[in-house]
């Protein structure tokens, strides 16, 4: 934290000004000794997204509490209308919680506005779709460079980086092309790499391989497993066990609240 | 947001705009045509407003006219009868009482205009003869070209010589050399001394008219050679009518006299020609006229513009907001990437100024074209200021900017959850 920041009176503030001053967030393992216990990226408190639709009232998030620690492979999973998206959404800072409190990397962000979230998500988050949203329009090159575009990083710099990215998931050759031009798969792998560009803290893919078939659905989740390797924290929502049971912590929802939680992987707790 | 980012935005507001060809050409349309719309009216407004203002500033904004007219017919046959000439008009008196009683007044100019024949070798022209004074030219700001105007000396001596107008000079004596030729006028020989130059060329006015077609002589020559009586022979009748002075010009010393001597003058002569057969005509007040006209005018014609641009403008937000509903998913997309409400707004509000600053860049040059295209047609005065342009494009961007604010608005509002969601 910087010193004497006025983040230090107002905690409401406190995310918004000390988030300059974080560790860039990479995928990289750190430079240093990796610490002996991890650091922790996500606090949920007591978690609940409560939504009103007319008379009724939907807990899609009814109390969760959860840790995840950098560097930390999570599956989330659940069936439908469990709240496995509404978490991730409560993750992703798309959605705020109704109540309880959600720290990312030392940020109570559950409290932010707008303009704040909107730039955690620019700056800390990297987004996998389950339908990749790419936008149809732009080229690949052009998809990769949004994210920096809302950075206000240099052009230069967003180019540099959108090549390394694309060259990472194996598309340097399709930089020109649209996405009605690439397979399922490329399209998956463009949104992946445009999930990197700003080097986030976190990954978080919705049904990544949902509208995959099983070949490319194992190509994607290899990548995902390689990154995870390289030091990345992924958080994961499937319906399918089979995918979740890759993750080293699987996470099982039903009705908002956590049914259960398996680490299959313990070396990194 | 920074230049280059601005850039960006521009850039990405066109291509989105290119993935609709034809809905974004249709869209612009309507700001096209009101662009150019408020161009093409005001150019011809201001142009038949200019021509107005010159006719009357050709009359001298220091002058007042004062002109005979034959009186209403007073339903008596027998007044009317072939062999009897009509009494009317200004006469010398008038002239003299003008000329003694109103202190602001600087010269009395008096013309008499008698329809003629003019002879030189084998060539006859028809012509008015204008029997006047010396201070005819400096009133009227008539220009020789060679030779000079009417002297006193010519007035006083009641001598024959004349000033010729510039085309009668032409159609006369082709490239001969008029000065010091003698014409025919009816019967009598003149001496030419001087030719009038060409007016110029806008200037279509009635004393422009008389400086290309008129001969003129001293008042006092033409009152002495042509008599008084002015026959008039048309379609096998005649007319005769007895007019001392067709016309009187009043110069007055300041502009802030004219429209109080006007009055004066007025009041003097209603009061001696109860016949009505005169009428009095004050150019500064024809041109304050004309300026309100042309005002009424720029508001009836600014305001059809203003319902066009508005029908484009709702056009614009009708299209945009269809845009906005169709690129829901987009929105959710970038606001999950990072964009904030401001990027948002940006990106749809960019897209809505250059989509009507495109239709405004089109309209200015169809706006320009079509006042060329008039005045190439039909031979009326327009004048493309540089302004109107200027003006019709920060009215299209204005348009732009208040017509994309709601459908940016609404995009910036979305919940990005939901728009994620939207298929």
């Amino acid at each position: 934290m910087e010193p004497g920041g006025k983040g230090c009176e107002d905690p409401g503030e406190e995310g918004v000004e000390t988030r300059a001053s974080m560790p860039a967030p990479h995928f990289q393992p750190a430079e240093q000794d990796p610490p002996p216990v991890r650091e922790e990226l996500v606090r949920l408190d007591k978690v609940k997204r409560i939504y009103r639709m007319g008379e009724n009232i939907v807990r899609a998030l009814d109390g969760v509490d959860l840790s995840i620690r950098r560097g930390q492979y999570w599956s989330i999973i659940g069936r439908s209308g469990s709240g496995k998206s509404t978490l991730l959404n409560v993750l992703g800072c798309l959605d705020r919680p109704s109540s309880g409190e959600y720290y990312l990397g030392g940020t109570n962000v559950s409290e932010l506005d707008d303009d704040a979230l909107s730039e955690i998500r620019g700056q800390r988050i990297g987004f996998i779709f389950q339908s990749f949203n790419l936008i149809p329009q732009l080229t690949v090159l052009e998809n990769l460079e949004v994210p920096l575009f809302y950075q206000e990083h240099e052009p230069k710099v967003a180019k540099e980086r959108a090549e390394r990215y694309a060259d990472r998931v194996g598309l340097k050759d399709r930089l020109h092309h649209r996405p009605n031009e690439l397979s399922g798969g490329q399209q998956q792998r463009v949104a992946i790499a445009r999930a990197l560009m700003n080097e986030p803290l976190i990954l978080l893919a919705d049904e990544a391989t949902g509208n995959l078939d099983s070949k490319t659905e194992m190509e994607i989740l290899t990548l995902l497993d390689e990154l995870h390797e390289e030091g990345m924290t992924v958080i994961m929502v499937t319906h399918s066990d089979k995918v979740a049971d890759r993750a080293g912590h699987k996470l099982e929802l039903r009705d908002g609240k956590i049914l259960q939680i398996t680490h299959h992987k313990k070396e990194d707790l | 947001m920074h230049r280059g980012s601005m850039i960006r935005t521009i850039r990405l507001g066109f291509k989105s705009l290119m993935l609709h060809k034809l809905r974004s050409a249709l869209t612009m349309l309507g700001i096209l045509f009101g662009v150019s719309s408020v161009i093409a009216m005001l150019s011809i407004g201001e142009g038949a407003s200019y021509e107005a203002q010159e006719r009357i500033k050709a009359l001298g904004s220091n002058n007042i006219i004062l002109e005979s007219r034959k009186p209403p017919d007073d339903n008596n046959q027998q007044e009317q009868s072939a062999w009897r000439a009509q009494d009317y008009g200004l006469t010398y008196e008038d002239a003299e009482l003008i000329s003694e009683t109103l202190p602001a007044v600087k010269v009395v100019i008096p013309i008499r205009e008698i329809p003629k024949r003019v002879r030189y070798s084998e060539t006859i022209v028809p012509t008015i003869v204008l029997g006047t004074v010396p201070g005819y030219s400096e009133v009227t700001g008539v220009k020789i070209k060679e030779g000079r105007f009417l002297s006193w000396i010519d007035l006083r001596r009641k001598r024959n010589v004349a000033v010729i107008g510039s085309e009668i000079a032409r159609k006369l004596f082709r490239l001969e050399n008029p000065l010091n030729k003698n014409i025919r006028i009816g019967k009598e020989i003149f001496r030419v001394v001087g030719q009038l130059a060409e007016p110029d060329r806008g200037n279509t006015g009635k004393a422009a008219d008389r400086m290309r077609q008129g001969i003129f002589v001293p008042l006092s020559s033409a009152i002495s050679f042509f008599g008084e009586l002015i026959v008039k022979t048309s379609a096998g009748s005649r007319e005769m009518e007895r007019v001392q002075l067709h016309r009187i010009k009043v110069q007055v010393t300041g502009n802030d006299e004219v429209l109080g001597t006007g009055a004066a003058i007025r009041k003097i002569m209603a009061d001696k020609h109860k016949k009505k057969d005169f009428a009095v005509i004050v150019p500064l007040e024809l041109l304050r006229q004309a300026e309100d006209t042309k005002r009424i005018f720029n508001i009836v014609l600014g305001s059809i513009a203003g319902i066009s641009l508005l029908v484009g403008g709702i056009g614009i937000m009708n299209v945009m907001l269809a845009t906005v509903t169709e690129r829901t998913r987009e929105i959710g997309i970038r606001r999950a990437l990072g964009a904030k409400r401001r990027h948002i707004i940006a990106q749809f509000l960019v897209e809505t100024v250059v989509l009507s600053c495109m239709g405004g860049i089109l309209g200015i040059l169809l706006g320009v074209s079509i006042p060329a295209v008039v005045e190439w047609y039909s031979n009326i005065t327009t004048i493309v200021s540089p302004a109107f342009p200027i003006l019709a494009f920060g009215i299209s961007a204005g348009v732009g900017i208040l017509f994309g604010l709601y459908p940016a608005w609404r995009a910036a509002q979305m919940d990005p959850v939901e728009a994620l969601r939207h298929e």
